[in-house]
């Protein structure tokens, strides 16, 4: 297991490098100049040349892609941001644990509506609760999540009053928000485990364990969801993703002053160093979050295990 | 032979016209297939005759009358600019449904070729293309969007672009996926030994029999883009104004939304009604094409 483990760790390390120089290729052709937009039009062509020279954009592009690579891998500095010249990795840190309450909170939902709403809805199959949590599902993952973060910010705060518009302080802060970005992920999960466990209820070991007498209690938690988990799982993890880049628009309408916010502002101000360490920040965190969900595979499926384990006694015997 | 030829024809097309009779006849079964196709098509037909439908120019402000609610005059009600609400969604249907689909045919072409090329030489080949698919996948769609879209700059081709790169990873990974499955058939084998190209046995046996997956995945795809394409205009990015664009709309009436909440719901209404259409005809397509789901 800890071999395998350490493989997969030596396979993220090319995707996490190929993430950061597809990302740094894309903002390196950014038309128009940068430096005249952060100066102003008052700037003359001599202090223009100066802060080029500065920022290292006269560089020619290999030059700036290897000082970008040593600056984030090996000393964790994705540079300044151009408009407040404040450490960008600071700023990062400093949002970050914002936006993970947001992730993670939003993952505990999914996962404990989500999964069983979908176990709910495959043992109900094509009877009406089946059909109800369906249709509410389809509606879920139809609707962009910003669009139901107003529609929840217009019941709720303006009016029921009930809950803050936006800002941050108490729990209260993140109730909607979290709301709003969770809706497409549980239903996406509520579909998904479905699915999955009809696939898994129409086997012949599960009537198998029926004819054995089995309580169906029994037989839908024990023989059927551990075997309906895996796409489960597989489910979580790119709602991982959409989480993260869902907290982005979230976070900007509900003010929260997160990674997401922080990547908007730089869209909107410009900063584009702002832009690409925030992207490039949060798909390394979506890269760990998935090389986590293939280790719980290994955890939880035994044929990967074994897999791993036969190619390991065939190379003893050869 | 070329008696030869026709006679080979023949037989090979009446099969596929029933498999896809069967695929339809199982289709047309599906109430909620239906309903999404009917809502489709109406959005389509919505997005063609805009300038017949829509009661005023897009961008004809009337500031006597502006943030005024749903009336007979104005049925979604005006904006700040007095702009009807109802002529703005009707004319935003024209974007998000092009977009939609041309970002899928892009990004799904690019992800079929790259994945039949993979899947059917293998080795060093399939290695590269997985390895970047690999890449790829692992920055969130969104994200991935959003920072091409921030290098292109706004515009209508930038955003088509920005919002297809996403979709070719899916697309690839289920063509070669398709393909390995098919790859050791015994028709592929027939078709190598008479002498068939290889551009051929891709083109006319290999992408017909690995297509199905692709196909549904595209039609949910429409949907996925459709939301995309309107968050990249929510946060400033993608088609800039006075284009009327379902996503912008809410952006623009978000600060309003205590005194004109119209602003934001309608949009919001019609992004919705066709994602939905679109999931629920996917839906119906995929168990339609995959019919052990079915039973």
């Amino acid at each position: 297991m800890s071999r395998y483990v350490l493989r997969r760790l030596v396979q993220l390390i090319p995707v996490v490098l190929g993430v950061t120089i597809l990302i740094f290729t894309i903002m390196y052709f950014i038309p128009g100049d940068p430096v005249r937009l952060m100066l102003g039009p008052e700037a003359t062509l001599a202090d223009i040349e100066a802060k080029r020279q500065q920022l290292g954009l006269n560089d020619p592009y290999f030059m700036r892609l290897g000082k970008f690579l040593r600056d984030v891998f090996l000393r964790f500095d994705f540079g300044k941001s151009w408009v407040y010249n404040v450490p960008v990795t600071t700023e990062l840190l400093h949002r970050l644990p914002r936006t993970l309450i947001i992730a993670v909170v939003c993952i505990l939902l999914q996962i404990l509506v989500g999964i069983p709403l979908g176990i709910v809805a495959a043992i109900n199959h094509n009877r009406w609760g089946d059909r109800v949590a369906m249709f509410v599902a389809l509606f879920g993952i139809s609707m962009p999540n910003f669009w139901i973060a107003l529609m929840l910010v217009l019941f709720f705060s303006v009016q029921l009053g009930w809950l803050p518009p936006y800002g941050i302080g108490g729990i209260q802060y993140y109730i909607l928000p979290c709301i709003a970005n969770a809706f497409p992920g549980i239903a996406t999960q509520a579909r998904q485990t479905r699915s999955s466990m009809l696939e898994v209820i129409r086997s012949d070991y599960i009537t198998t364990a029926r004819a054995k007498g089995m309580s169906e209690f029994q037989v839908i938690f024990k023989h059927a969801l551990p075997n309906a988990l895996l796409p489960v799982i597989t489910v979580i993890g790119n709602g991982m993703g959409r989480l993260l880049a869902g907290t982005v628009v979230i976070e900007s309408i509900f003010s929260i002053p997160g990674v997401g916010m922080y990547l908007v502002g730089g869209i909107n101000t410009r900063d584009y160093n702002v832009v690409q360490s925030s992207v490039i920040f949060l798909a390394i965190a979506f890269t760990l979050i998935m090389l986590l969900v293939d280790l719980m595979y290994a955890v939880i499926d035994p044929r990967i295990k074994a897999q791993f384990a036969a190619k390991k006694r065939r190379k003893r015997h050869a | 032979m070329l008696n030869a030829t026709t006679a080979e024809v023949i037989p090979s097309r009446v099969k596929r016209q029933s498999e896809l009779a069967a695929v339809a006849r199982r289709l047309s079964k599906n109430p909620s297939a239906i309903i999404g196709f009917v809502v489709a098509v109406f959005l389509v037909l919505i997005a063609i005759f805009a300038p017949l439908i829509a009661p005023y120019p897009y961008d004809k402000q009337d500031l006597m009358n502006s943030r005024k609610p749903p009336s007979p005059q104005h049925i979604f009600g005006t904006d700040e600019l007095g702009r009807d609400v109802f002529s703005r969604v009707i004319w935003g249907s024209r974007f998000s449904l092009t977009v939609g689909v041309l970002a899928v045919l892009l990004g799904s072409g690019v992800g079929v070729i790259f994945g039949a090329l993979a899947g059917y030489f293998g080795g060093l080949i399939d290695d590269l293309v997985m390895r970047l698919m690999d890449i790829l996948q692992s920055i969130p769609d969104i994200l991935l969007a959003i920072t091409i879209s921030v290098a292109l700059g706004p515009g209508f081709f930038n955003t088509l672009l920005a919002l297809s790169v996403g979709g070719i990873p899916m697309a690839c990974r289920l063509m070669r996926a398709g393909i390995l499955g098919i790859r050791k058939q015994e028709y592929l084998e027939a078709a190598t030994a008479i002498n068939a190209s290889t551009l051929r046995i891709i083109i006319r046996h290999v992408l017909p029999n690995a297509f199905a997956p692709v196909l549904v995945s595209a039609t949910m795809m429409i949907g996925h883009i459709i939301l995309g394409a309107a968050m990249l205009s929510f946060i400033g990015l993608g088609v800039q104004p006075p284009t009327p664009e379902w996503g912008s709309m809410i952006a623009g009436g978000r600060s309003l939304i205590r005194s004109c909440p119209w602003m934001v719901t309608f949009p919001g209404i019609f992004i919705m009604l066709a994602v939905l259409a679109l999931n629920m005809f996917g839906d119906g397509l995929r168990d339609a094409l995959d019919p052990k789901l079915k039973k």
